[in-house]
């Protein structure tokens, strides 16, 4: 016989409080959910952190059942992608998920990134907040290029090759470097193994705890806004921000209706387009992984081809190398190389505007440059573009002190 | 708010983007395949031609005659008896006798595996190269699309003998156009229609999911949309006491 339904609310109510005095549950909900008071002026740039963190999870998990599938292993990682593909239920969905999310990760976290260059979100106090999000973007270029070398077709493996060999322009150490990263003499089957491990279990445990790192940090002193004035500056009575909403349930409301927007454009590709014209899915990865044939045309897949161009556009390789990791480094420093009284674009004058459209144009021109055959107008091109991506952060050194800005407002505005 | 300056760094960043076409790829003028994957007379059509002209040489071992069953409306018997020359039984993969090492020997290359060529290739470029095979003037095969292919023209005896007539381009002797000197079994456009039939095959054996993965991803569209819209409304009536 059924119990009372009050009976059963107490009963579960008891073992609730059980588990609650023992593990901090409601603690830590109220803490990092209910009781954390965010900026109430969020616009579209504020759903793009909870959406890292959806294809994070969509990753993880399509992740999971491929590896059930997987067989890293030079002779049979071809064959096993088109099995999971062919054989597999439902298998042609998982590896979709897998390769859309890839690309979609990096769209995610590009905008993401632009966002705290648009509101300043990197500025004291959130250094932290940015360096923690810069370590988990350099984990995802490691990850992403890594799990591009599992389905060892011929982009695969000439890629791996080309980025490996970068290693070899470091003096003296470079060749037994890329031989140690290699485990081998050339890309081969042991290369293929160690990356598989890498990609599976190494890196997803670092992205993990530097997300965890990230939104720790994050909560310590609360979202930035688009205004860029915080928030905590304006209390009530009760020492709640006025201007500040409740993470829970607004936000996650909110994000609740981000995440099916992004679900809709993510669908129409994975079901409809799912190699995005050869930027998703190479056309060349579809031939098996060749040592004795080389393509035509080696180019990274599209969110590594801004830092492939720059590489490209310099003649002398070490100097290439030095220059490609200095435009991935050199954003580490962005919260001092700003140094503007104000954070967001919305007070600072035409000429933050200008550089940041500027530069916006720089990164992605490059990276259209990156994908090409490399004609010699391309290269003075991508020549141009590097320059201009570099003298974005030294005028910005220079620049934001002095640089005109409108008066900030008390409170949020809409 | 200051939208203005920001929305015209996007149009801006926009217009570049769209400014991408201009990388297309070079190379010479492909003809459209025009197939349609949904067509499954002519993917039987391009099975069996398949099964007849290309399976000698190459395979296509990461696919299973049982799947064509599934996906091409055939029943196994039909298939068994109409696709399957050699002792395979229905659950095997569509694979060949043929040794590499022969297969070198002969072509000096192996050729290449079927199974995912229409992804690696393009159905366009596919349709174009079954289109233009000529015999040069050494008397071998011979094609416009791939210079000096290994592969011989196999279907010659449906389209007959093309070669090449020759104009002379800014004081080069290049290759205007083929024409049939001997006629094959099919007009010029029963051709066309066979090598579509072909390709067809080649696009759904590159992705036998194709057509279910567009079918399923209607209906999850038309969720995802409703589910947009519900979650819509919900985020409105949270945030009516905010603003």
């Amino acid at each position: 016989m059924a119990k009372p339904a009050s009976s059963i609310a107490k009963r579960a109510d008891a073992i609730w409080n059980w588990v609650d005095s023992r593990l901090p549950v409601s603690a830590f909900w109220n803490a990092t959910m209910t009781g954390y008071q965010a900026p109430k002026n969020f616009n579209f740039w504020y759903y793009l952190g909870s959406l890292a963190l959806f294809v994070l999870v969509i990753q993880i998990l399509s992740g999971i059942f491929l590896t059930m599938h997987y067989k890293p292993s030079a002779e049979l990682a071809f064959a096993s992608v088109e099995y999971i593909m062919r054989d597999v239920e439902w298998g042609w969905f998982i590896r979709y998920l897998h390769s859309t999310g890839a690309s979609f990760f990096f769209i995610v976290v590009y905008l993401h990134m632009f966002r705290s260059l648009l509101y300043g979100s990197h500025r004291a106090p959130r250094e932290l907040v940015w360096i923690f999000g810069m370590l988990i973007y350099l984990a995802l270029m490691a990850e992403a290029f890594m799990g591009y070398v599992l389905p060892w077709g011929q982009m695969s493996y000439w890629g791996a090759q080309v980025i490996i060999n970068l290693f070899g322009a470091i003096p003296t150490i470079g060749e037994p470097l890329t031989e140690w990263i290699r485990g081998d003499f050339f890309i081969s089957d042991a290369t293929l193994n160690r990356f598989f491990a890498l990609h599976v279990i190494a890196l997803p445990l670092a992205i993990f705890g530097l997300v965890l790192m990230h939104l720790v940090a994050l909560r310590e002193n609360g979202s930035n806004n688009p205004d860029g004035i915080e928030i905590k500056a304006n209390k009530d009575e009760n020492g709640i921000p006025v201007d500040g909403v409740p993470f829970h349930p607004y936000y996650t409301v909110k994000d609740i209706f981000g995440v099916a927007m992004f679900l809709l454009l993510f669908a129409f590709v994975l079901f409809f387009w799912p190699e995005a014209g050869g930027l998703f899915l190479e056309h060349d990865n579809f031939i098996p992984a060749n040592p004795m044939v080389t393509p035509e045309h080696i180019k990274p897949v599209w969110y590594f081809t801004p830092y492939y161009a720059i590489l490209k556009a310099v003649p002398d390789k070490l100097l290439g190398v030095i220059l490609m990791g200095l435009s991935v480094m050199i954003l580490f420093f962005l919260p001092w190389l700003d140094r503007s009284p104000v954070k967001s674009i919305r007070y600072k004058g035409l000429w933050y505007k200008i550089m940041l459209g500027v530069f916006a144009v720089a990164f992605i021109r490059l990276g259209m440059l990156g994908m090409a055959e490399g004609t010699p107008a391309q290269t003075i091109e991508m020549r141009v573009w590097t320059f201009v991506y570099f003298a974005f952060f030294i005028l910005l050194y220079f620049l934001s002190p002095g640089g005109k800005t409108k008066p900030l407002p008390e409170r949020l505005t809409h | 708010m200051n939208t203005k300056p920001l929305s015209a760094i996007f149009g801006l960043v926009l217009l570049l983007a769209v400014s991408a076409s201009t990388f297309a790829a070079g190379g010479g003028p492909l003809e459209h395949a025009n197939i349609n994957i949904r067509d499954t007379a002519a993917t039987q059509r391009g099975a069996r031609l398949f099964v007849n002209y290309c399976l000698s040489c190459h395979s296509a071992n990461y696919m299973r005659y049982s799947r064509l069953a599934e996906d091409l409306d055939m029943d196994e018997e039909l298939i068994m008896d109409n696709l399957v020359f050699s002792d395979a039984k229905i659950g095997e993969t569509m694979d060949i006798a043929m040794q590499p090492e022969d297969a070198e020997a002969w072509f000096g290359k192996v050729p290449p595996n079927l199974s995912v060529i229409a992804r690696s290739r393009g159905t366009d470029w596919l349709y174009t190269y079954m289109l233009n095979f000529y015999q040069d003037d050494t008397g071998g095969w011979n094609n416009t699309v791939l210079a000096n292919a290994s592969m011989p023209h196999v279907l010659w005896q449906l389209q007959g003998i093309q070669k090449p007539v020759y104009a002379t381009r800014d004081g080069h002797e290049v290759i205007d156009h083929l024409a049939i000197v001997e006629a094959g079994l099919q007009s010029p456009e029963e051709y066309e229609d066979t090598v579509r039939d072909l390709v067809t095959f080649l696009k759904y054996l590159s992705e036998p999911a194709e057509v279910k993965r567009k079918n399923v991803g209607i209906w999850v569209l038309l969720f995802l949309s409703l589910f947009a819209l519900i979650a819509y409304a919900l985020k409105v009536e949270y945030w009516r006491d905010v603003h």
